[in-house]
């Protein structure tokens, strides 16, 4: 190769983090729209509230590793959202950060979306299937996984990512929930696309987004 | 939306200021969004903590005081609240006797109650968690997250709370409200929904004419719709569904918990009170004591919840206990 492959480092680590803000923000009314259907109609404000003091808290982070940002974004999600949100998404990226000391490749990437996701299935207790973030996730981090086993680069298999993280949401359509609170539901909870899994794509399309960038 | 607030992202604020401006009995720290009691109880006593999603009220800020909860913590409206409260309010009220957690079943409420408590063992704080699960509305199975914690939070902080103002032990005031727990079976219809300030619209769309039966207290719609009928044949449906899961014989005392859910008035809740306990009578249980009025609320929802207790010369005995909160006292 005659160029250096992009890595996911402190600066990409820190722009995820403000695309992820962006996107819950201009997302907000239709994942409360979503979340009204099976939910409390929360979802949307809980993150952009969440994302929002992520921000904050970054400002005079002076970070030279991308765990650093992604931990102290997770250790922020704790302390400000609540709700089941707060505390899955910030042991996830919690989960993330602690996996990325330093730059990473594709691979390594793929890794450290895996520690996230293992973060939120022992938290949350749920299978794929069961109509929540897991199901966008898995195949999100499935498809990074390929993608860099095949050789791609980290923009290549990040879009890859966010491809299969949409459709995991979509898919989330026709499942009847089994955990959080559209399980109350029972089958009237199928039919709607589950707002967890929904925001968990917007996650992996800020990614694809800024290593396009 | 009309509404009674300032901006939709300052409610809770907002109403912490009311509280301490309402109770100087109570100490609100907003800041941290911790309620304790103003006068901390004098010597060793296990220390009660509750907390949820605002939007319940009274419960659980309205409940602390003598004889009920040391602390509350209210989370954003119908989002549960963070670890960091949970920490801040154990160290607090912790008075040399270990806390007890009571946490209403729900995703969010576990998981950060779980996280406080990891943090609060760090710390060297004993804690015990009791789980309110009580809504019969949700099939108890491993394919669900199983049943919600609703009205039978009120019976668990009272009795526990008494208890613990007597001066037991951690894992006595624990095992007393598993017991009342398991001994409360609760059930709810909704004549609307509510309306979450943040989302600005009510949480179900309902017909004039229709109501949601099993609904739970935080805007999700019920298990099913039906067609409204008299408050008689709604009674006698919610009191059957509760005893079908309750294990009640002819000659069992129970405490019944009439509860509104926000926008029902009185008159209507006694309506609904009095066919309730004609019901009861018929199927031969005694209610020992009773309560009707909103105490496990879902901001402006329409309808009632019904909780029935199994109780006995103990828990009757807790119950009626002195206590002194801004929502329940006993003299």
């Amino acid at each position: 190769m005659d160029f250096d492959p992009q890595l996911f480092d402190s600066s990409l680590a820190e722009a995820w983090i403000r695309a992820i803000a962006a996107a819950v923000e201009k997302e907000r009314a239709r994942l409360t729209e979503l979340d009204s259907a099976i939910g409390d109609g929360d979802h949307g404000s809980n993150l952009q509230r969440g994302f929002a003091a992520v921000l904050t808290a970054l400002e005079g982070l002076r970070p030279t590793d991308p765990g650093a940002v992604l931990t102290k974004a997770g250790t922020t999600l704790v302390s400000k959202v609540g709700g089941a949100s707060g505390p899955l998404y910030g042991k996830a990226f919690r989960a993330i950060g602690a996996a990325l000391p330093g730059p990473a490749g594709p691979a390594a990437l793929a890794d450290a979306l895996a520690a996230g996701l293992d973060a939120v299935r022992a938290l949350g207790k749920a299978e794929p299937g069961d109509k929540t973030i897991v199901d966008a996730w898995t195949p999100a981090v499935a498809a990074l996984r390929d993608a860099a086993a095949a050789g791609a680069t980290l923009p290549e298999a990040a879009a890859a990512a966010a491809d299969a993280a949409d459709r995991g949401a979509r898919d989330t359509v026709p499942l009847q929930a089994r955990k959080g609170r559209a399980s109350y539901l029972g089958e009237r909870s199928i039919g709607h696309q589950d707002p967890g899994a929904t925001s968990t794509a917007l996650l992996f399309r800020a990614l694809a987004d800024v290593t396009a960038a | 939306m009309k509404k009674l607030i300032n901006t939709p992202e300052s409610v809770l604020e907002d109403a912490l200021a009311g509280v301490a401006a309402a109770h100087p009995e109570l100490t609100v720290d907003i800041p941290n969004r911790v309620i304790t009691r103003a006068a901390r109880p004098a010597g060793p006593k296990v220390a009660l903590i509750s907390g949820g999603g605002s939007g319940h009220e009274p419960l659980h800020g309205g409940f602390v005081g003598t004889g009920m909860l040391d602390a509350a913590c209210p989370g954003e409206v119908f989002t549960s609240p963070v670890p960091d409260q949970m920490l801040a309010a154990a160290k607090a009220v912790e008075n040399g006797a270990g806390v007890v957690f009571i946490v209403k079943n729900y995703t969010g409420d576990v998981m950060n109650f779980e996280l406080a408590a990891e943090l609060a063992a760090e710390e060297g704080l004993e804690v015990r968690t009791v789980l309110v699960n009580d809504d019969v509305a949700v099939e108890d199975s491993t394919w669900t997250a199983g049943r919600r914690g609703t009205g039978a939070t009120v019976l668990v902080e009272k009795t526990a709370g008494a208890l613990a103002e007597r001066g037991a032990g951690l894992d006595e005031v624990a095992a007393l409200g598993e017991r009342v727990n398991a001994a409360s079976r609760s059930f709810a219809i909704a004549l609307g929904a509510a309306t979450v300030p943040a989302a600005g619209k009510p949480g179900f769309d309902l017909p004039e004419d229709e109501i949601e039966v099993g609904v739970g207290i935080h805007g999700e719609p019920g298990r099913r719709r039906e067609k409204l009928r008299p408050a008689r044949d709604l009674a006698a449906e919610v009191v059957e569904t509760v005893l079908a899961d309750h294990h009640l014989t002819p000659g069992d005392e129970v405490i019944a918990l009439l509860n509104g859910l926000g926008a029902t008035p009185l008159l209507e809740l006694y309506v609904v009170y009095g066919e309730v306990a004609a019901r009861l009578a018929a199927h031969g249980i005694t209610v020992a004591r009773s309560l009707v009025g909103n105490y496990v609320t879902s901001l402006d929802m329409a309808g009632f919840s019904l909780t029935l207790t199994k109780a006995d010369t103990q828990l009757l005995e807790l119950w009626d206990a002195p206590a002194d909160t801004p929502a329940l006292k006993r003299a």
